[in-house]
Parts: C-alpha cells; structure tokens; sequence
C-alpha cells in the first residue's frame, strides 16, 4: 500500500519557529539571525554593536557558538544580557533550542535579541529561529572563492557583512565578486563591508539596524 | 551532522502517518530534497540506518530523489535551471548574473510510504 505524504521534514521546527516569530512579533523584539564560518567575526561584530548601540537600545544575546568557550562572557562583558546554549556538539540551533533560552530570559523590554549561531555555512540556513532577518559574516581571510559548498544561506540572508576588511590589503579577495556570489540568487541582500576591529563601515549596519527596530515597533 | 536531526524529523513525520494509516511495516520511504538545501543524500542514509536499528522501522529502504535548481529571472522573467555553478547563475536567455529568484531547489519533502 502507497500513502502519499508531502509534508516537509523540517515542519515541526518550522512550527516552533512561527510560534516564536508571533511572540516577538507581539513584544516587538528585533529578532536577529548571526550566522558565519567559524572565526569569521560573529562574536567580535556584537561586542562592537552591543557597546555602540548601548545608550540607544536594550539589547540581548543567545550565544550558541560552541567554538569557543568564553564567548559569553566576552558578550556579557559589555553588559548585555546573555544566555549559552549547549548545543552538545549539533552544527546549528534549531528552534525548540531558542524557545527553551527564551523562557530562561528576560525580554520584556528588550529591543533586540542577536542570536549568534553556531560556526558554519551550511547547516544553520536550514533551521529558522523565529527571526526577522538573516545575517550572514564573510570574513575577507575566507576567500572570495565559492565560501562552501552551498548557496543556500546567502539566499535566505537579509544582510552579508563582509567583516575584516582592515586586512583587504594583505588577502586576494575581490569585494565585488563575492558580492557577486550573494545577489545572484538574492536581489534584495544589503552588503555591508566592515572591520569590527577598527570599526570601519560599523555605522552603515548600525543604521540599518535602527531603521529594522523602527520597523518592527510600528508592525 | 545535521542529517541526524533531519532523520529524525524525518522518522517522527513516518511514525505519525503510519499510526494514522494503522499500518505498522514500512518498505520504503520515498523523500526529495532540493539542490541546495543541506542534504547530503549519503549522510542522510547513514543516519537513517543507524536511528531505524533495532526498531520496527529497520529494513526500510529510504529513497531519495533530488529537485534540481530552478530559477526566474528578474530581467526577462523567464525561467531557467542551474548549472554547474550554483553561485553564478546566469540566466540561459538574457545572460542576467544577478537577483534571480529561486522557484525550486530549497524543498525537503516526504513524498510517500509504502507500507504493508
Ligand atoms: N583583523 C581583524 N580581525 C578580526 C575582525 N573581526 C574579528 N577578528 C578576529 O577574528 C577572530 C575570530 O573572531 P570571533 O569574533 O571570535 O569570531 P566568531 O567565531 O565568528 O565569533 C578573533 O581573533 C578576532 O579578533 C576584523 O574586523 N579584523
Ligand atoms: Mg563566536
Ligand atoms: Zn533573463
């Protein structure tokens, strides 16, 4: 006997992720999805962000990149509220993940939650979190050659940051070719390139974040 | 990795319908995935095989097809299929690069069950 099924494998987190999505939906929390190569900058970027954007917004982190160990405390030493998740060695978090973070934290009066994902290019684009947006870090050290094996993530980000530009000098790495590899099958993707170490190209994102946490107050 | 957690999902999807069905054997479980979503066939076999051990599911053949690459283009929206390079795609009738829209290749689908 043949039962016809279509049902998309990844429905139940998908279910979880819409869930979240309409709870910060009603809190109008900025949801953020930072995701890169391992090293690519994640952890420097929100340290920068968290600091700069301190007077303006309240800010909070899930730290779920297993990479290294002190990440959250390089996060809470800006004085942002952070969460680590145990992600027991899994290459991406999913939904149910950030739902049990959540419940552990307090974001009433938060305006943006920066989930900082787990170090790879491939995995992490599969999974949603109940984000608004999608925000890829290609660091210039990776290369401009095809970053990994698969175009997925650049076609479901909202923004690329093309992060460690101060070392542009020393690499091969052609802005606009990358640049390239991410709008072809993304229109819409912002490219913003930056240096999180000297903090060039830093107030271009935080502009656009601004205008995403008007955005989501007057949703 | 991942293919653990999505073998799961997979499992738990079968578990349901079969209980719906009444059935309790399955054959063969037939699933498509897109060109570039994070599936990598292989790895999606193993975890199949290792999570199934020792359950009534052990035995079943999971078959998997790929959804290739489709894509309109945003300068003369018309469709046309990825080639070898997924990250340059070039529309095959006006040579557009840039900001096409991907129609199909992301999917992850259980297509059926066959069960006895
Ligand atoms: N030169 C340079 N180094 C950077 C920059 N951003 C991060 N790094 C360095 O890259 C390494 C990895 O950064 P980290 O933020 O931990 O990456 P993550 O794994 O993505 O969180 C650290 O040694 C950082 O100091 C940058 O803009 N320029
Ligand atoms: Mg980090
Ligand atoms: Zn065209």
């Amino acid at each position: 006997m043949q039962i016809k099924v279509l049902r998309n494998i990844l429905e139940a987190n998908q279910r979880i992720s819409d869930q979240l999505r309409a709870m910060f939906k009603e809190n109008k929390i900025l949801v953020i999805n930072l995701m890169s190569s391992p090293g690519a900058g994640k952890t420097t970027l929100l340290e920068k962000t968290l600091v700069q954007l301190k007077e303006e917004f309240n800010m909070a982190v899930i730290e779920g990149d297993i990479q290294t160990s002190n990440d959250a405390m390089r996060i809470a030493a800006t004085g942002a509220q952070v969460l680590q998740i145990n992600t027991q060695g899994g290459c991406h978090l999913d939904a149910s993940m950030i739902q049990e973070a959540v419940s552990q934290m307090e974001l009433d009066s938060s305006d943006i939650l920066f989930v900082e994902n787990v170090g790879n290019l491939v995995c992490p684009a599969e999974f949603s979190v109940g984000e608004d947006h999608k925000v890829t870090i290609l660091s210039v050290v990776e290369g401009d050659d095809k970053p990994e094996k698969y175009p997925l993530i650049f076609a479901e980000s909202s923004v690329m940051l093309l992060n460690k530009t101060d070392l542009l000098p020393y690499v091969d790495f052609d802005v606009d070719k990358a640049s390239g590899f991410a709008r072809s099958l993304n229109k819409d993707i912002t490219i913003f390139p930056v240096s999180a170490r000297t903090d060039d190209g830093l107030d271009d994102w935080h502009e656009w974040l601004r205008r995403e946490v008007d955005r989501k107050k007057q949703d | 990795m991942h293919e653990m957690s999505i073998a799961q999902s997979l499992i738990r999807i079968i578990e349901q319908e079969m209980v719906r069905n009444r059935v309790d054997r399955l054959v063969r479980v037939k699933i498509s995935y897109g060109r570039i979503s994070a599936i990598v066939p292989e790895a999606l076999q193993t975890a199949f095989q290792a999570l199934t051990h020792n359950t009534h599911l052990e035995g079943a053949v999971l078959e998997t097809s790929e959804i290739p690459l489709r894509a309109k283009c945003r300068s003369c929206f018309r469709e046309f299929s990825g080639g070898d390079d997924l990250f340059v795609m070039t529309c095959s009738h006006c040579g557009a690069e840039f900001g096409h829209e991907i129609i199909s290749g992301k999917e992850m689908f259980v297509e059926e069950l066959e069960v006895e």
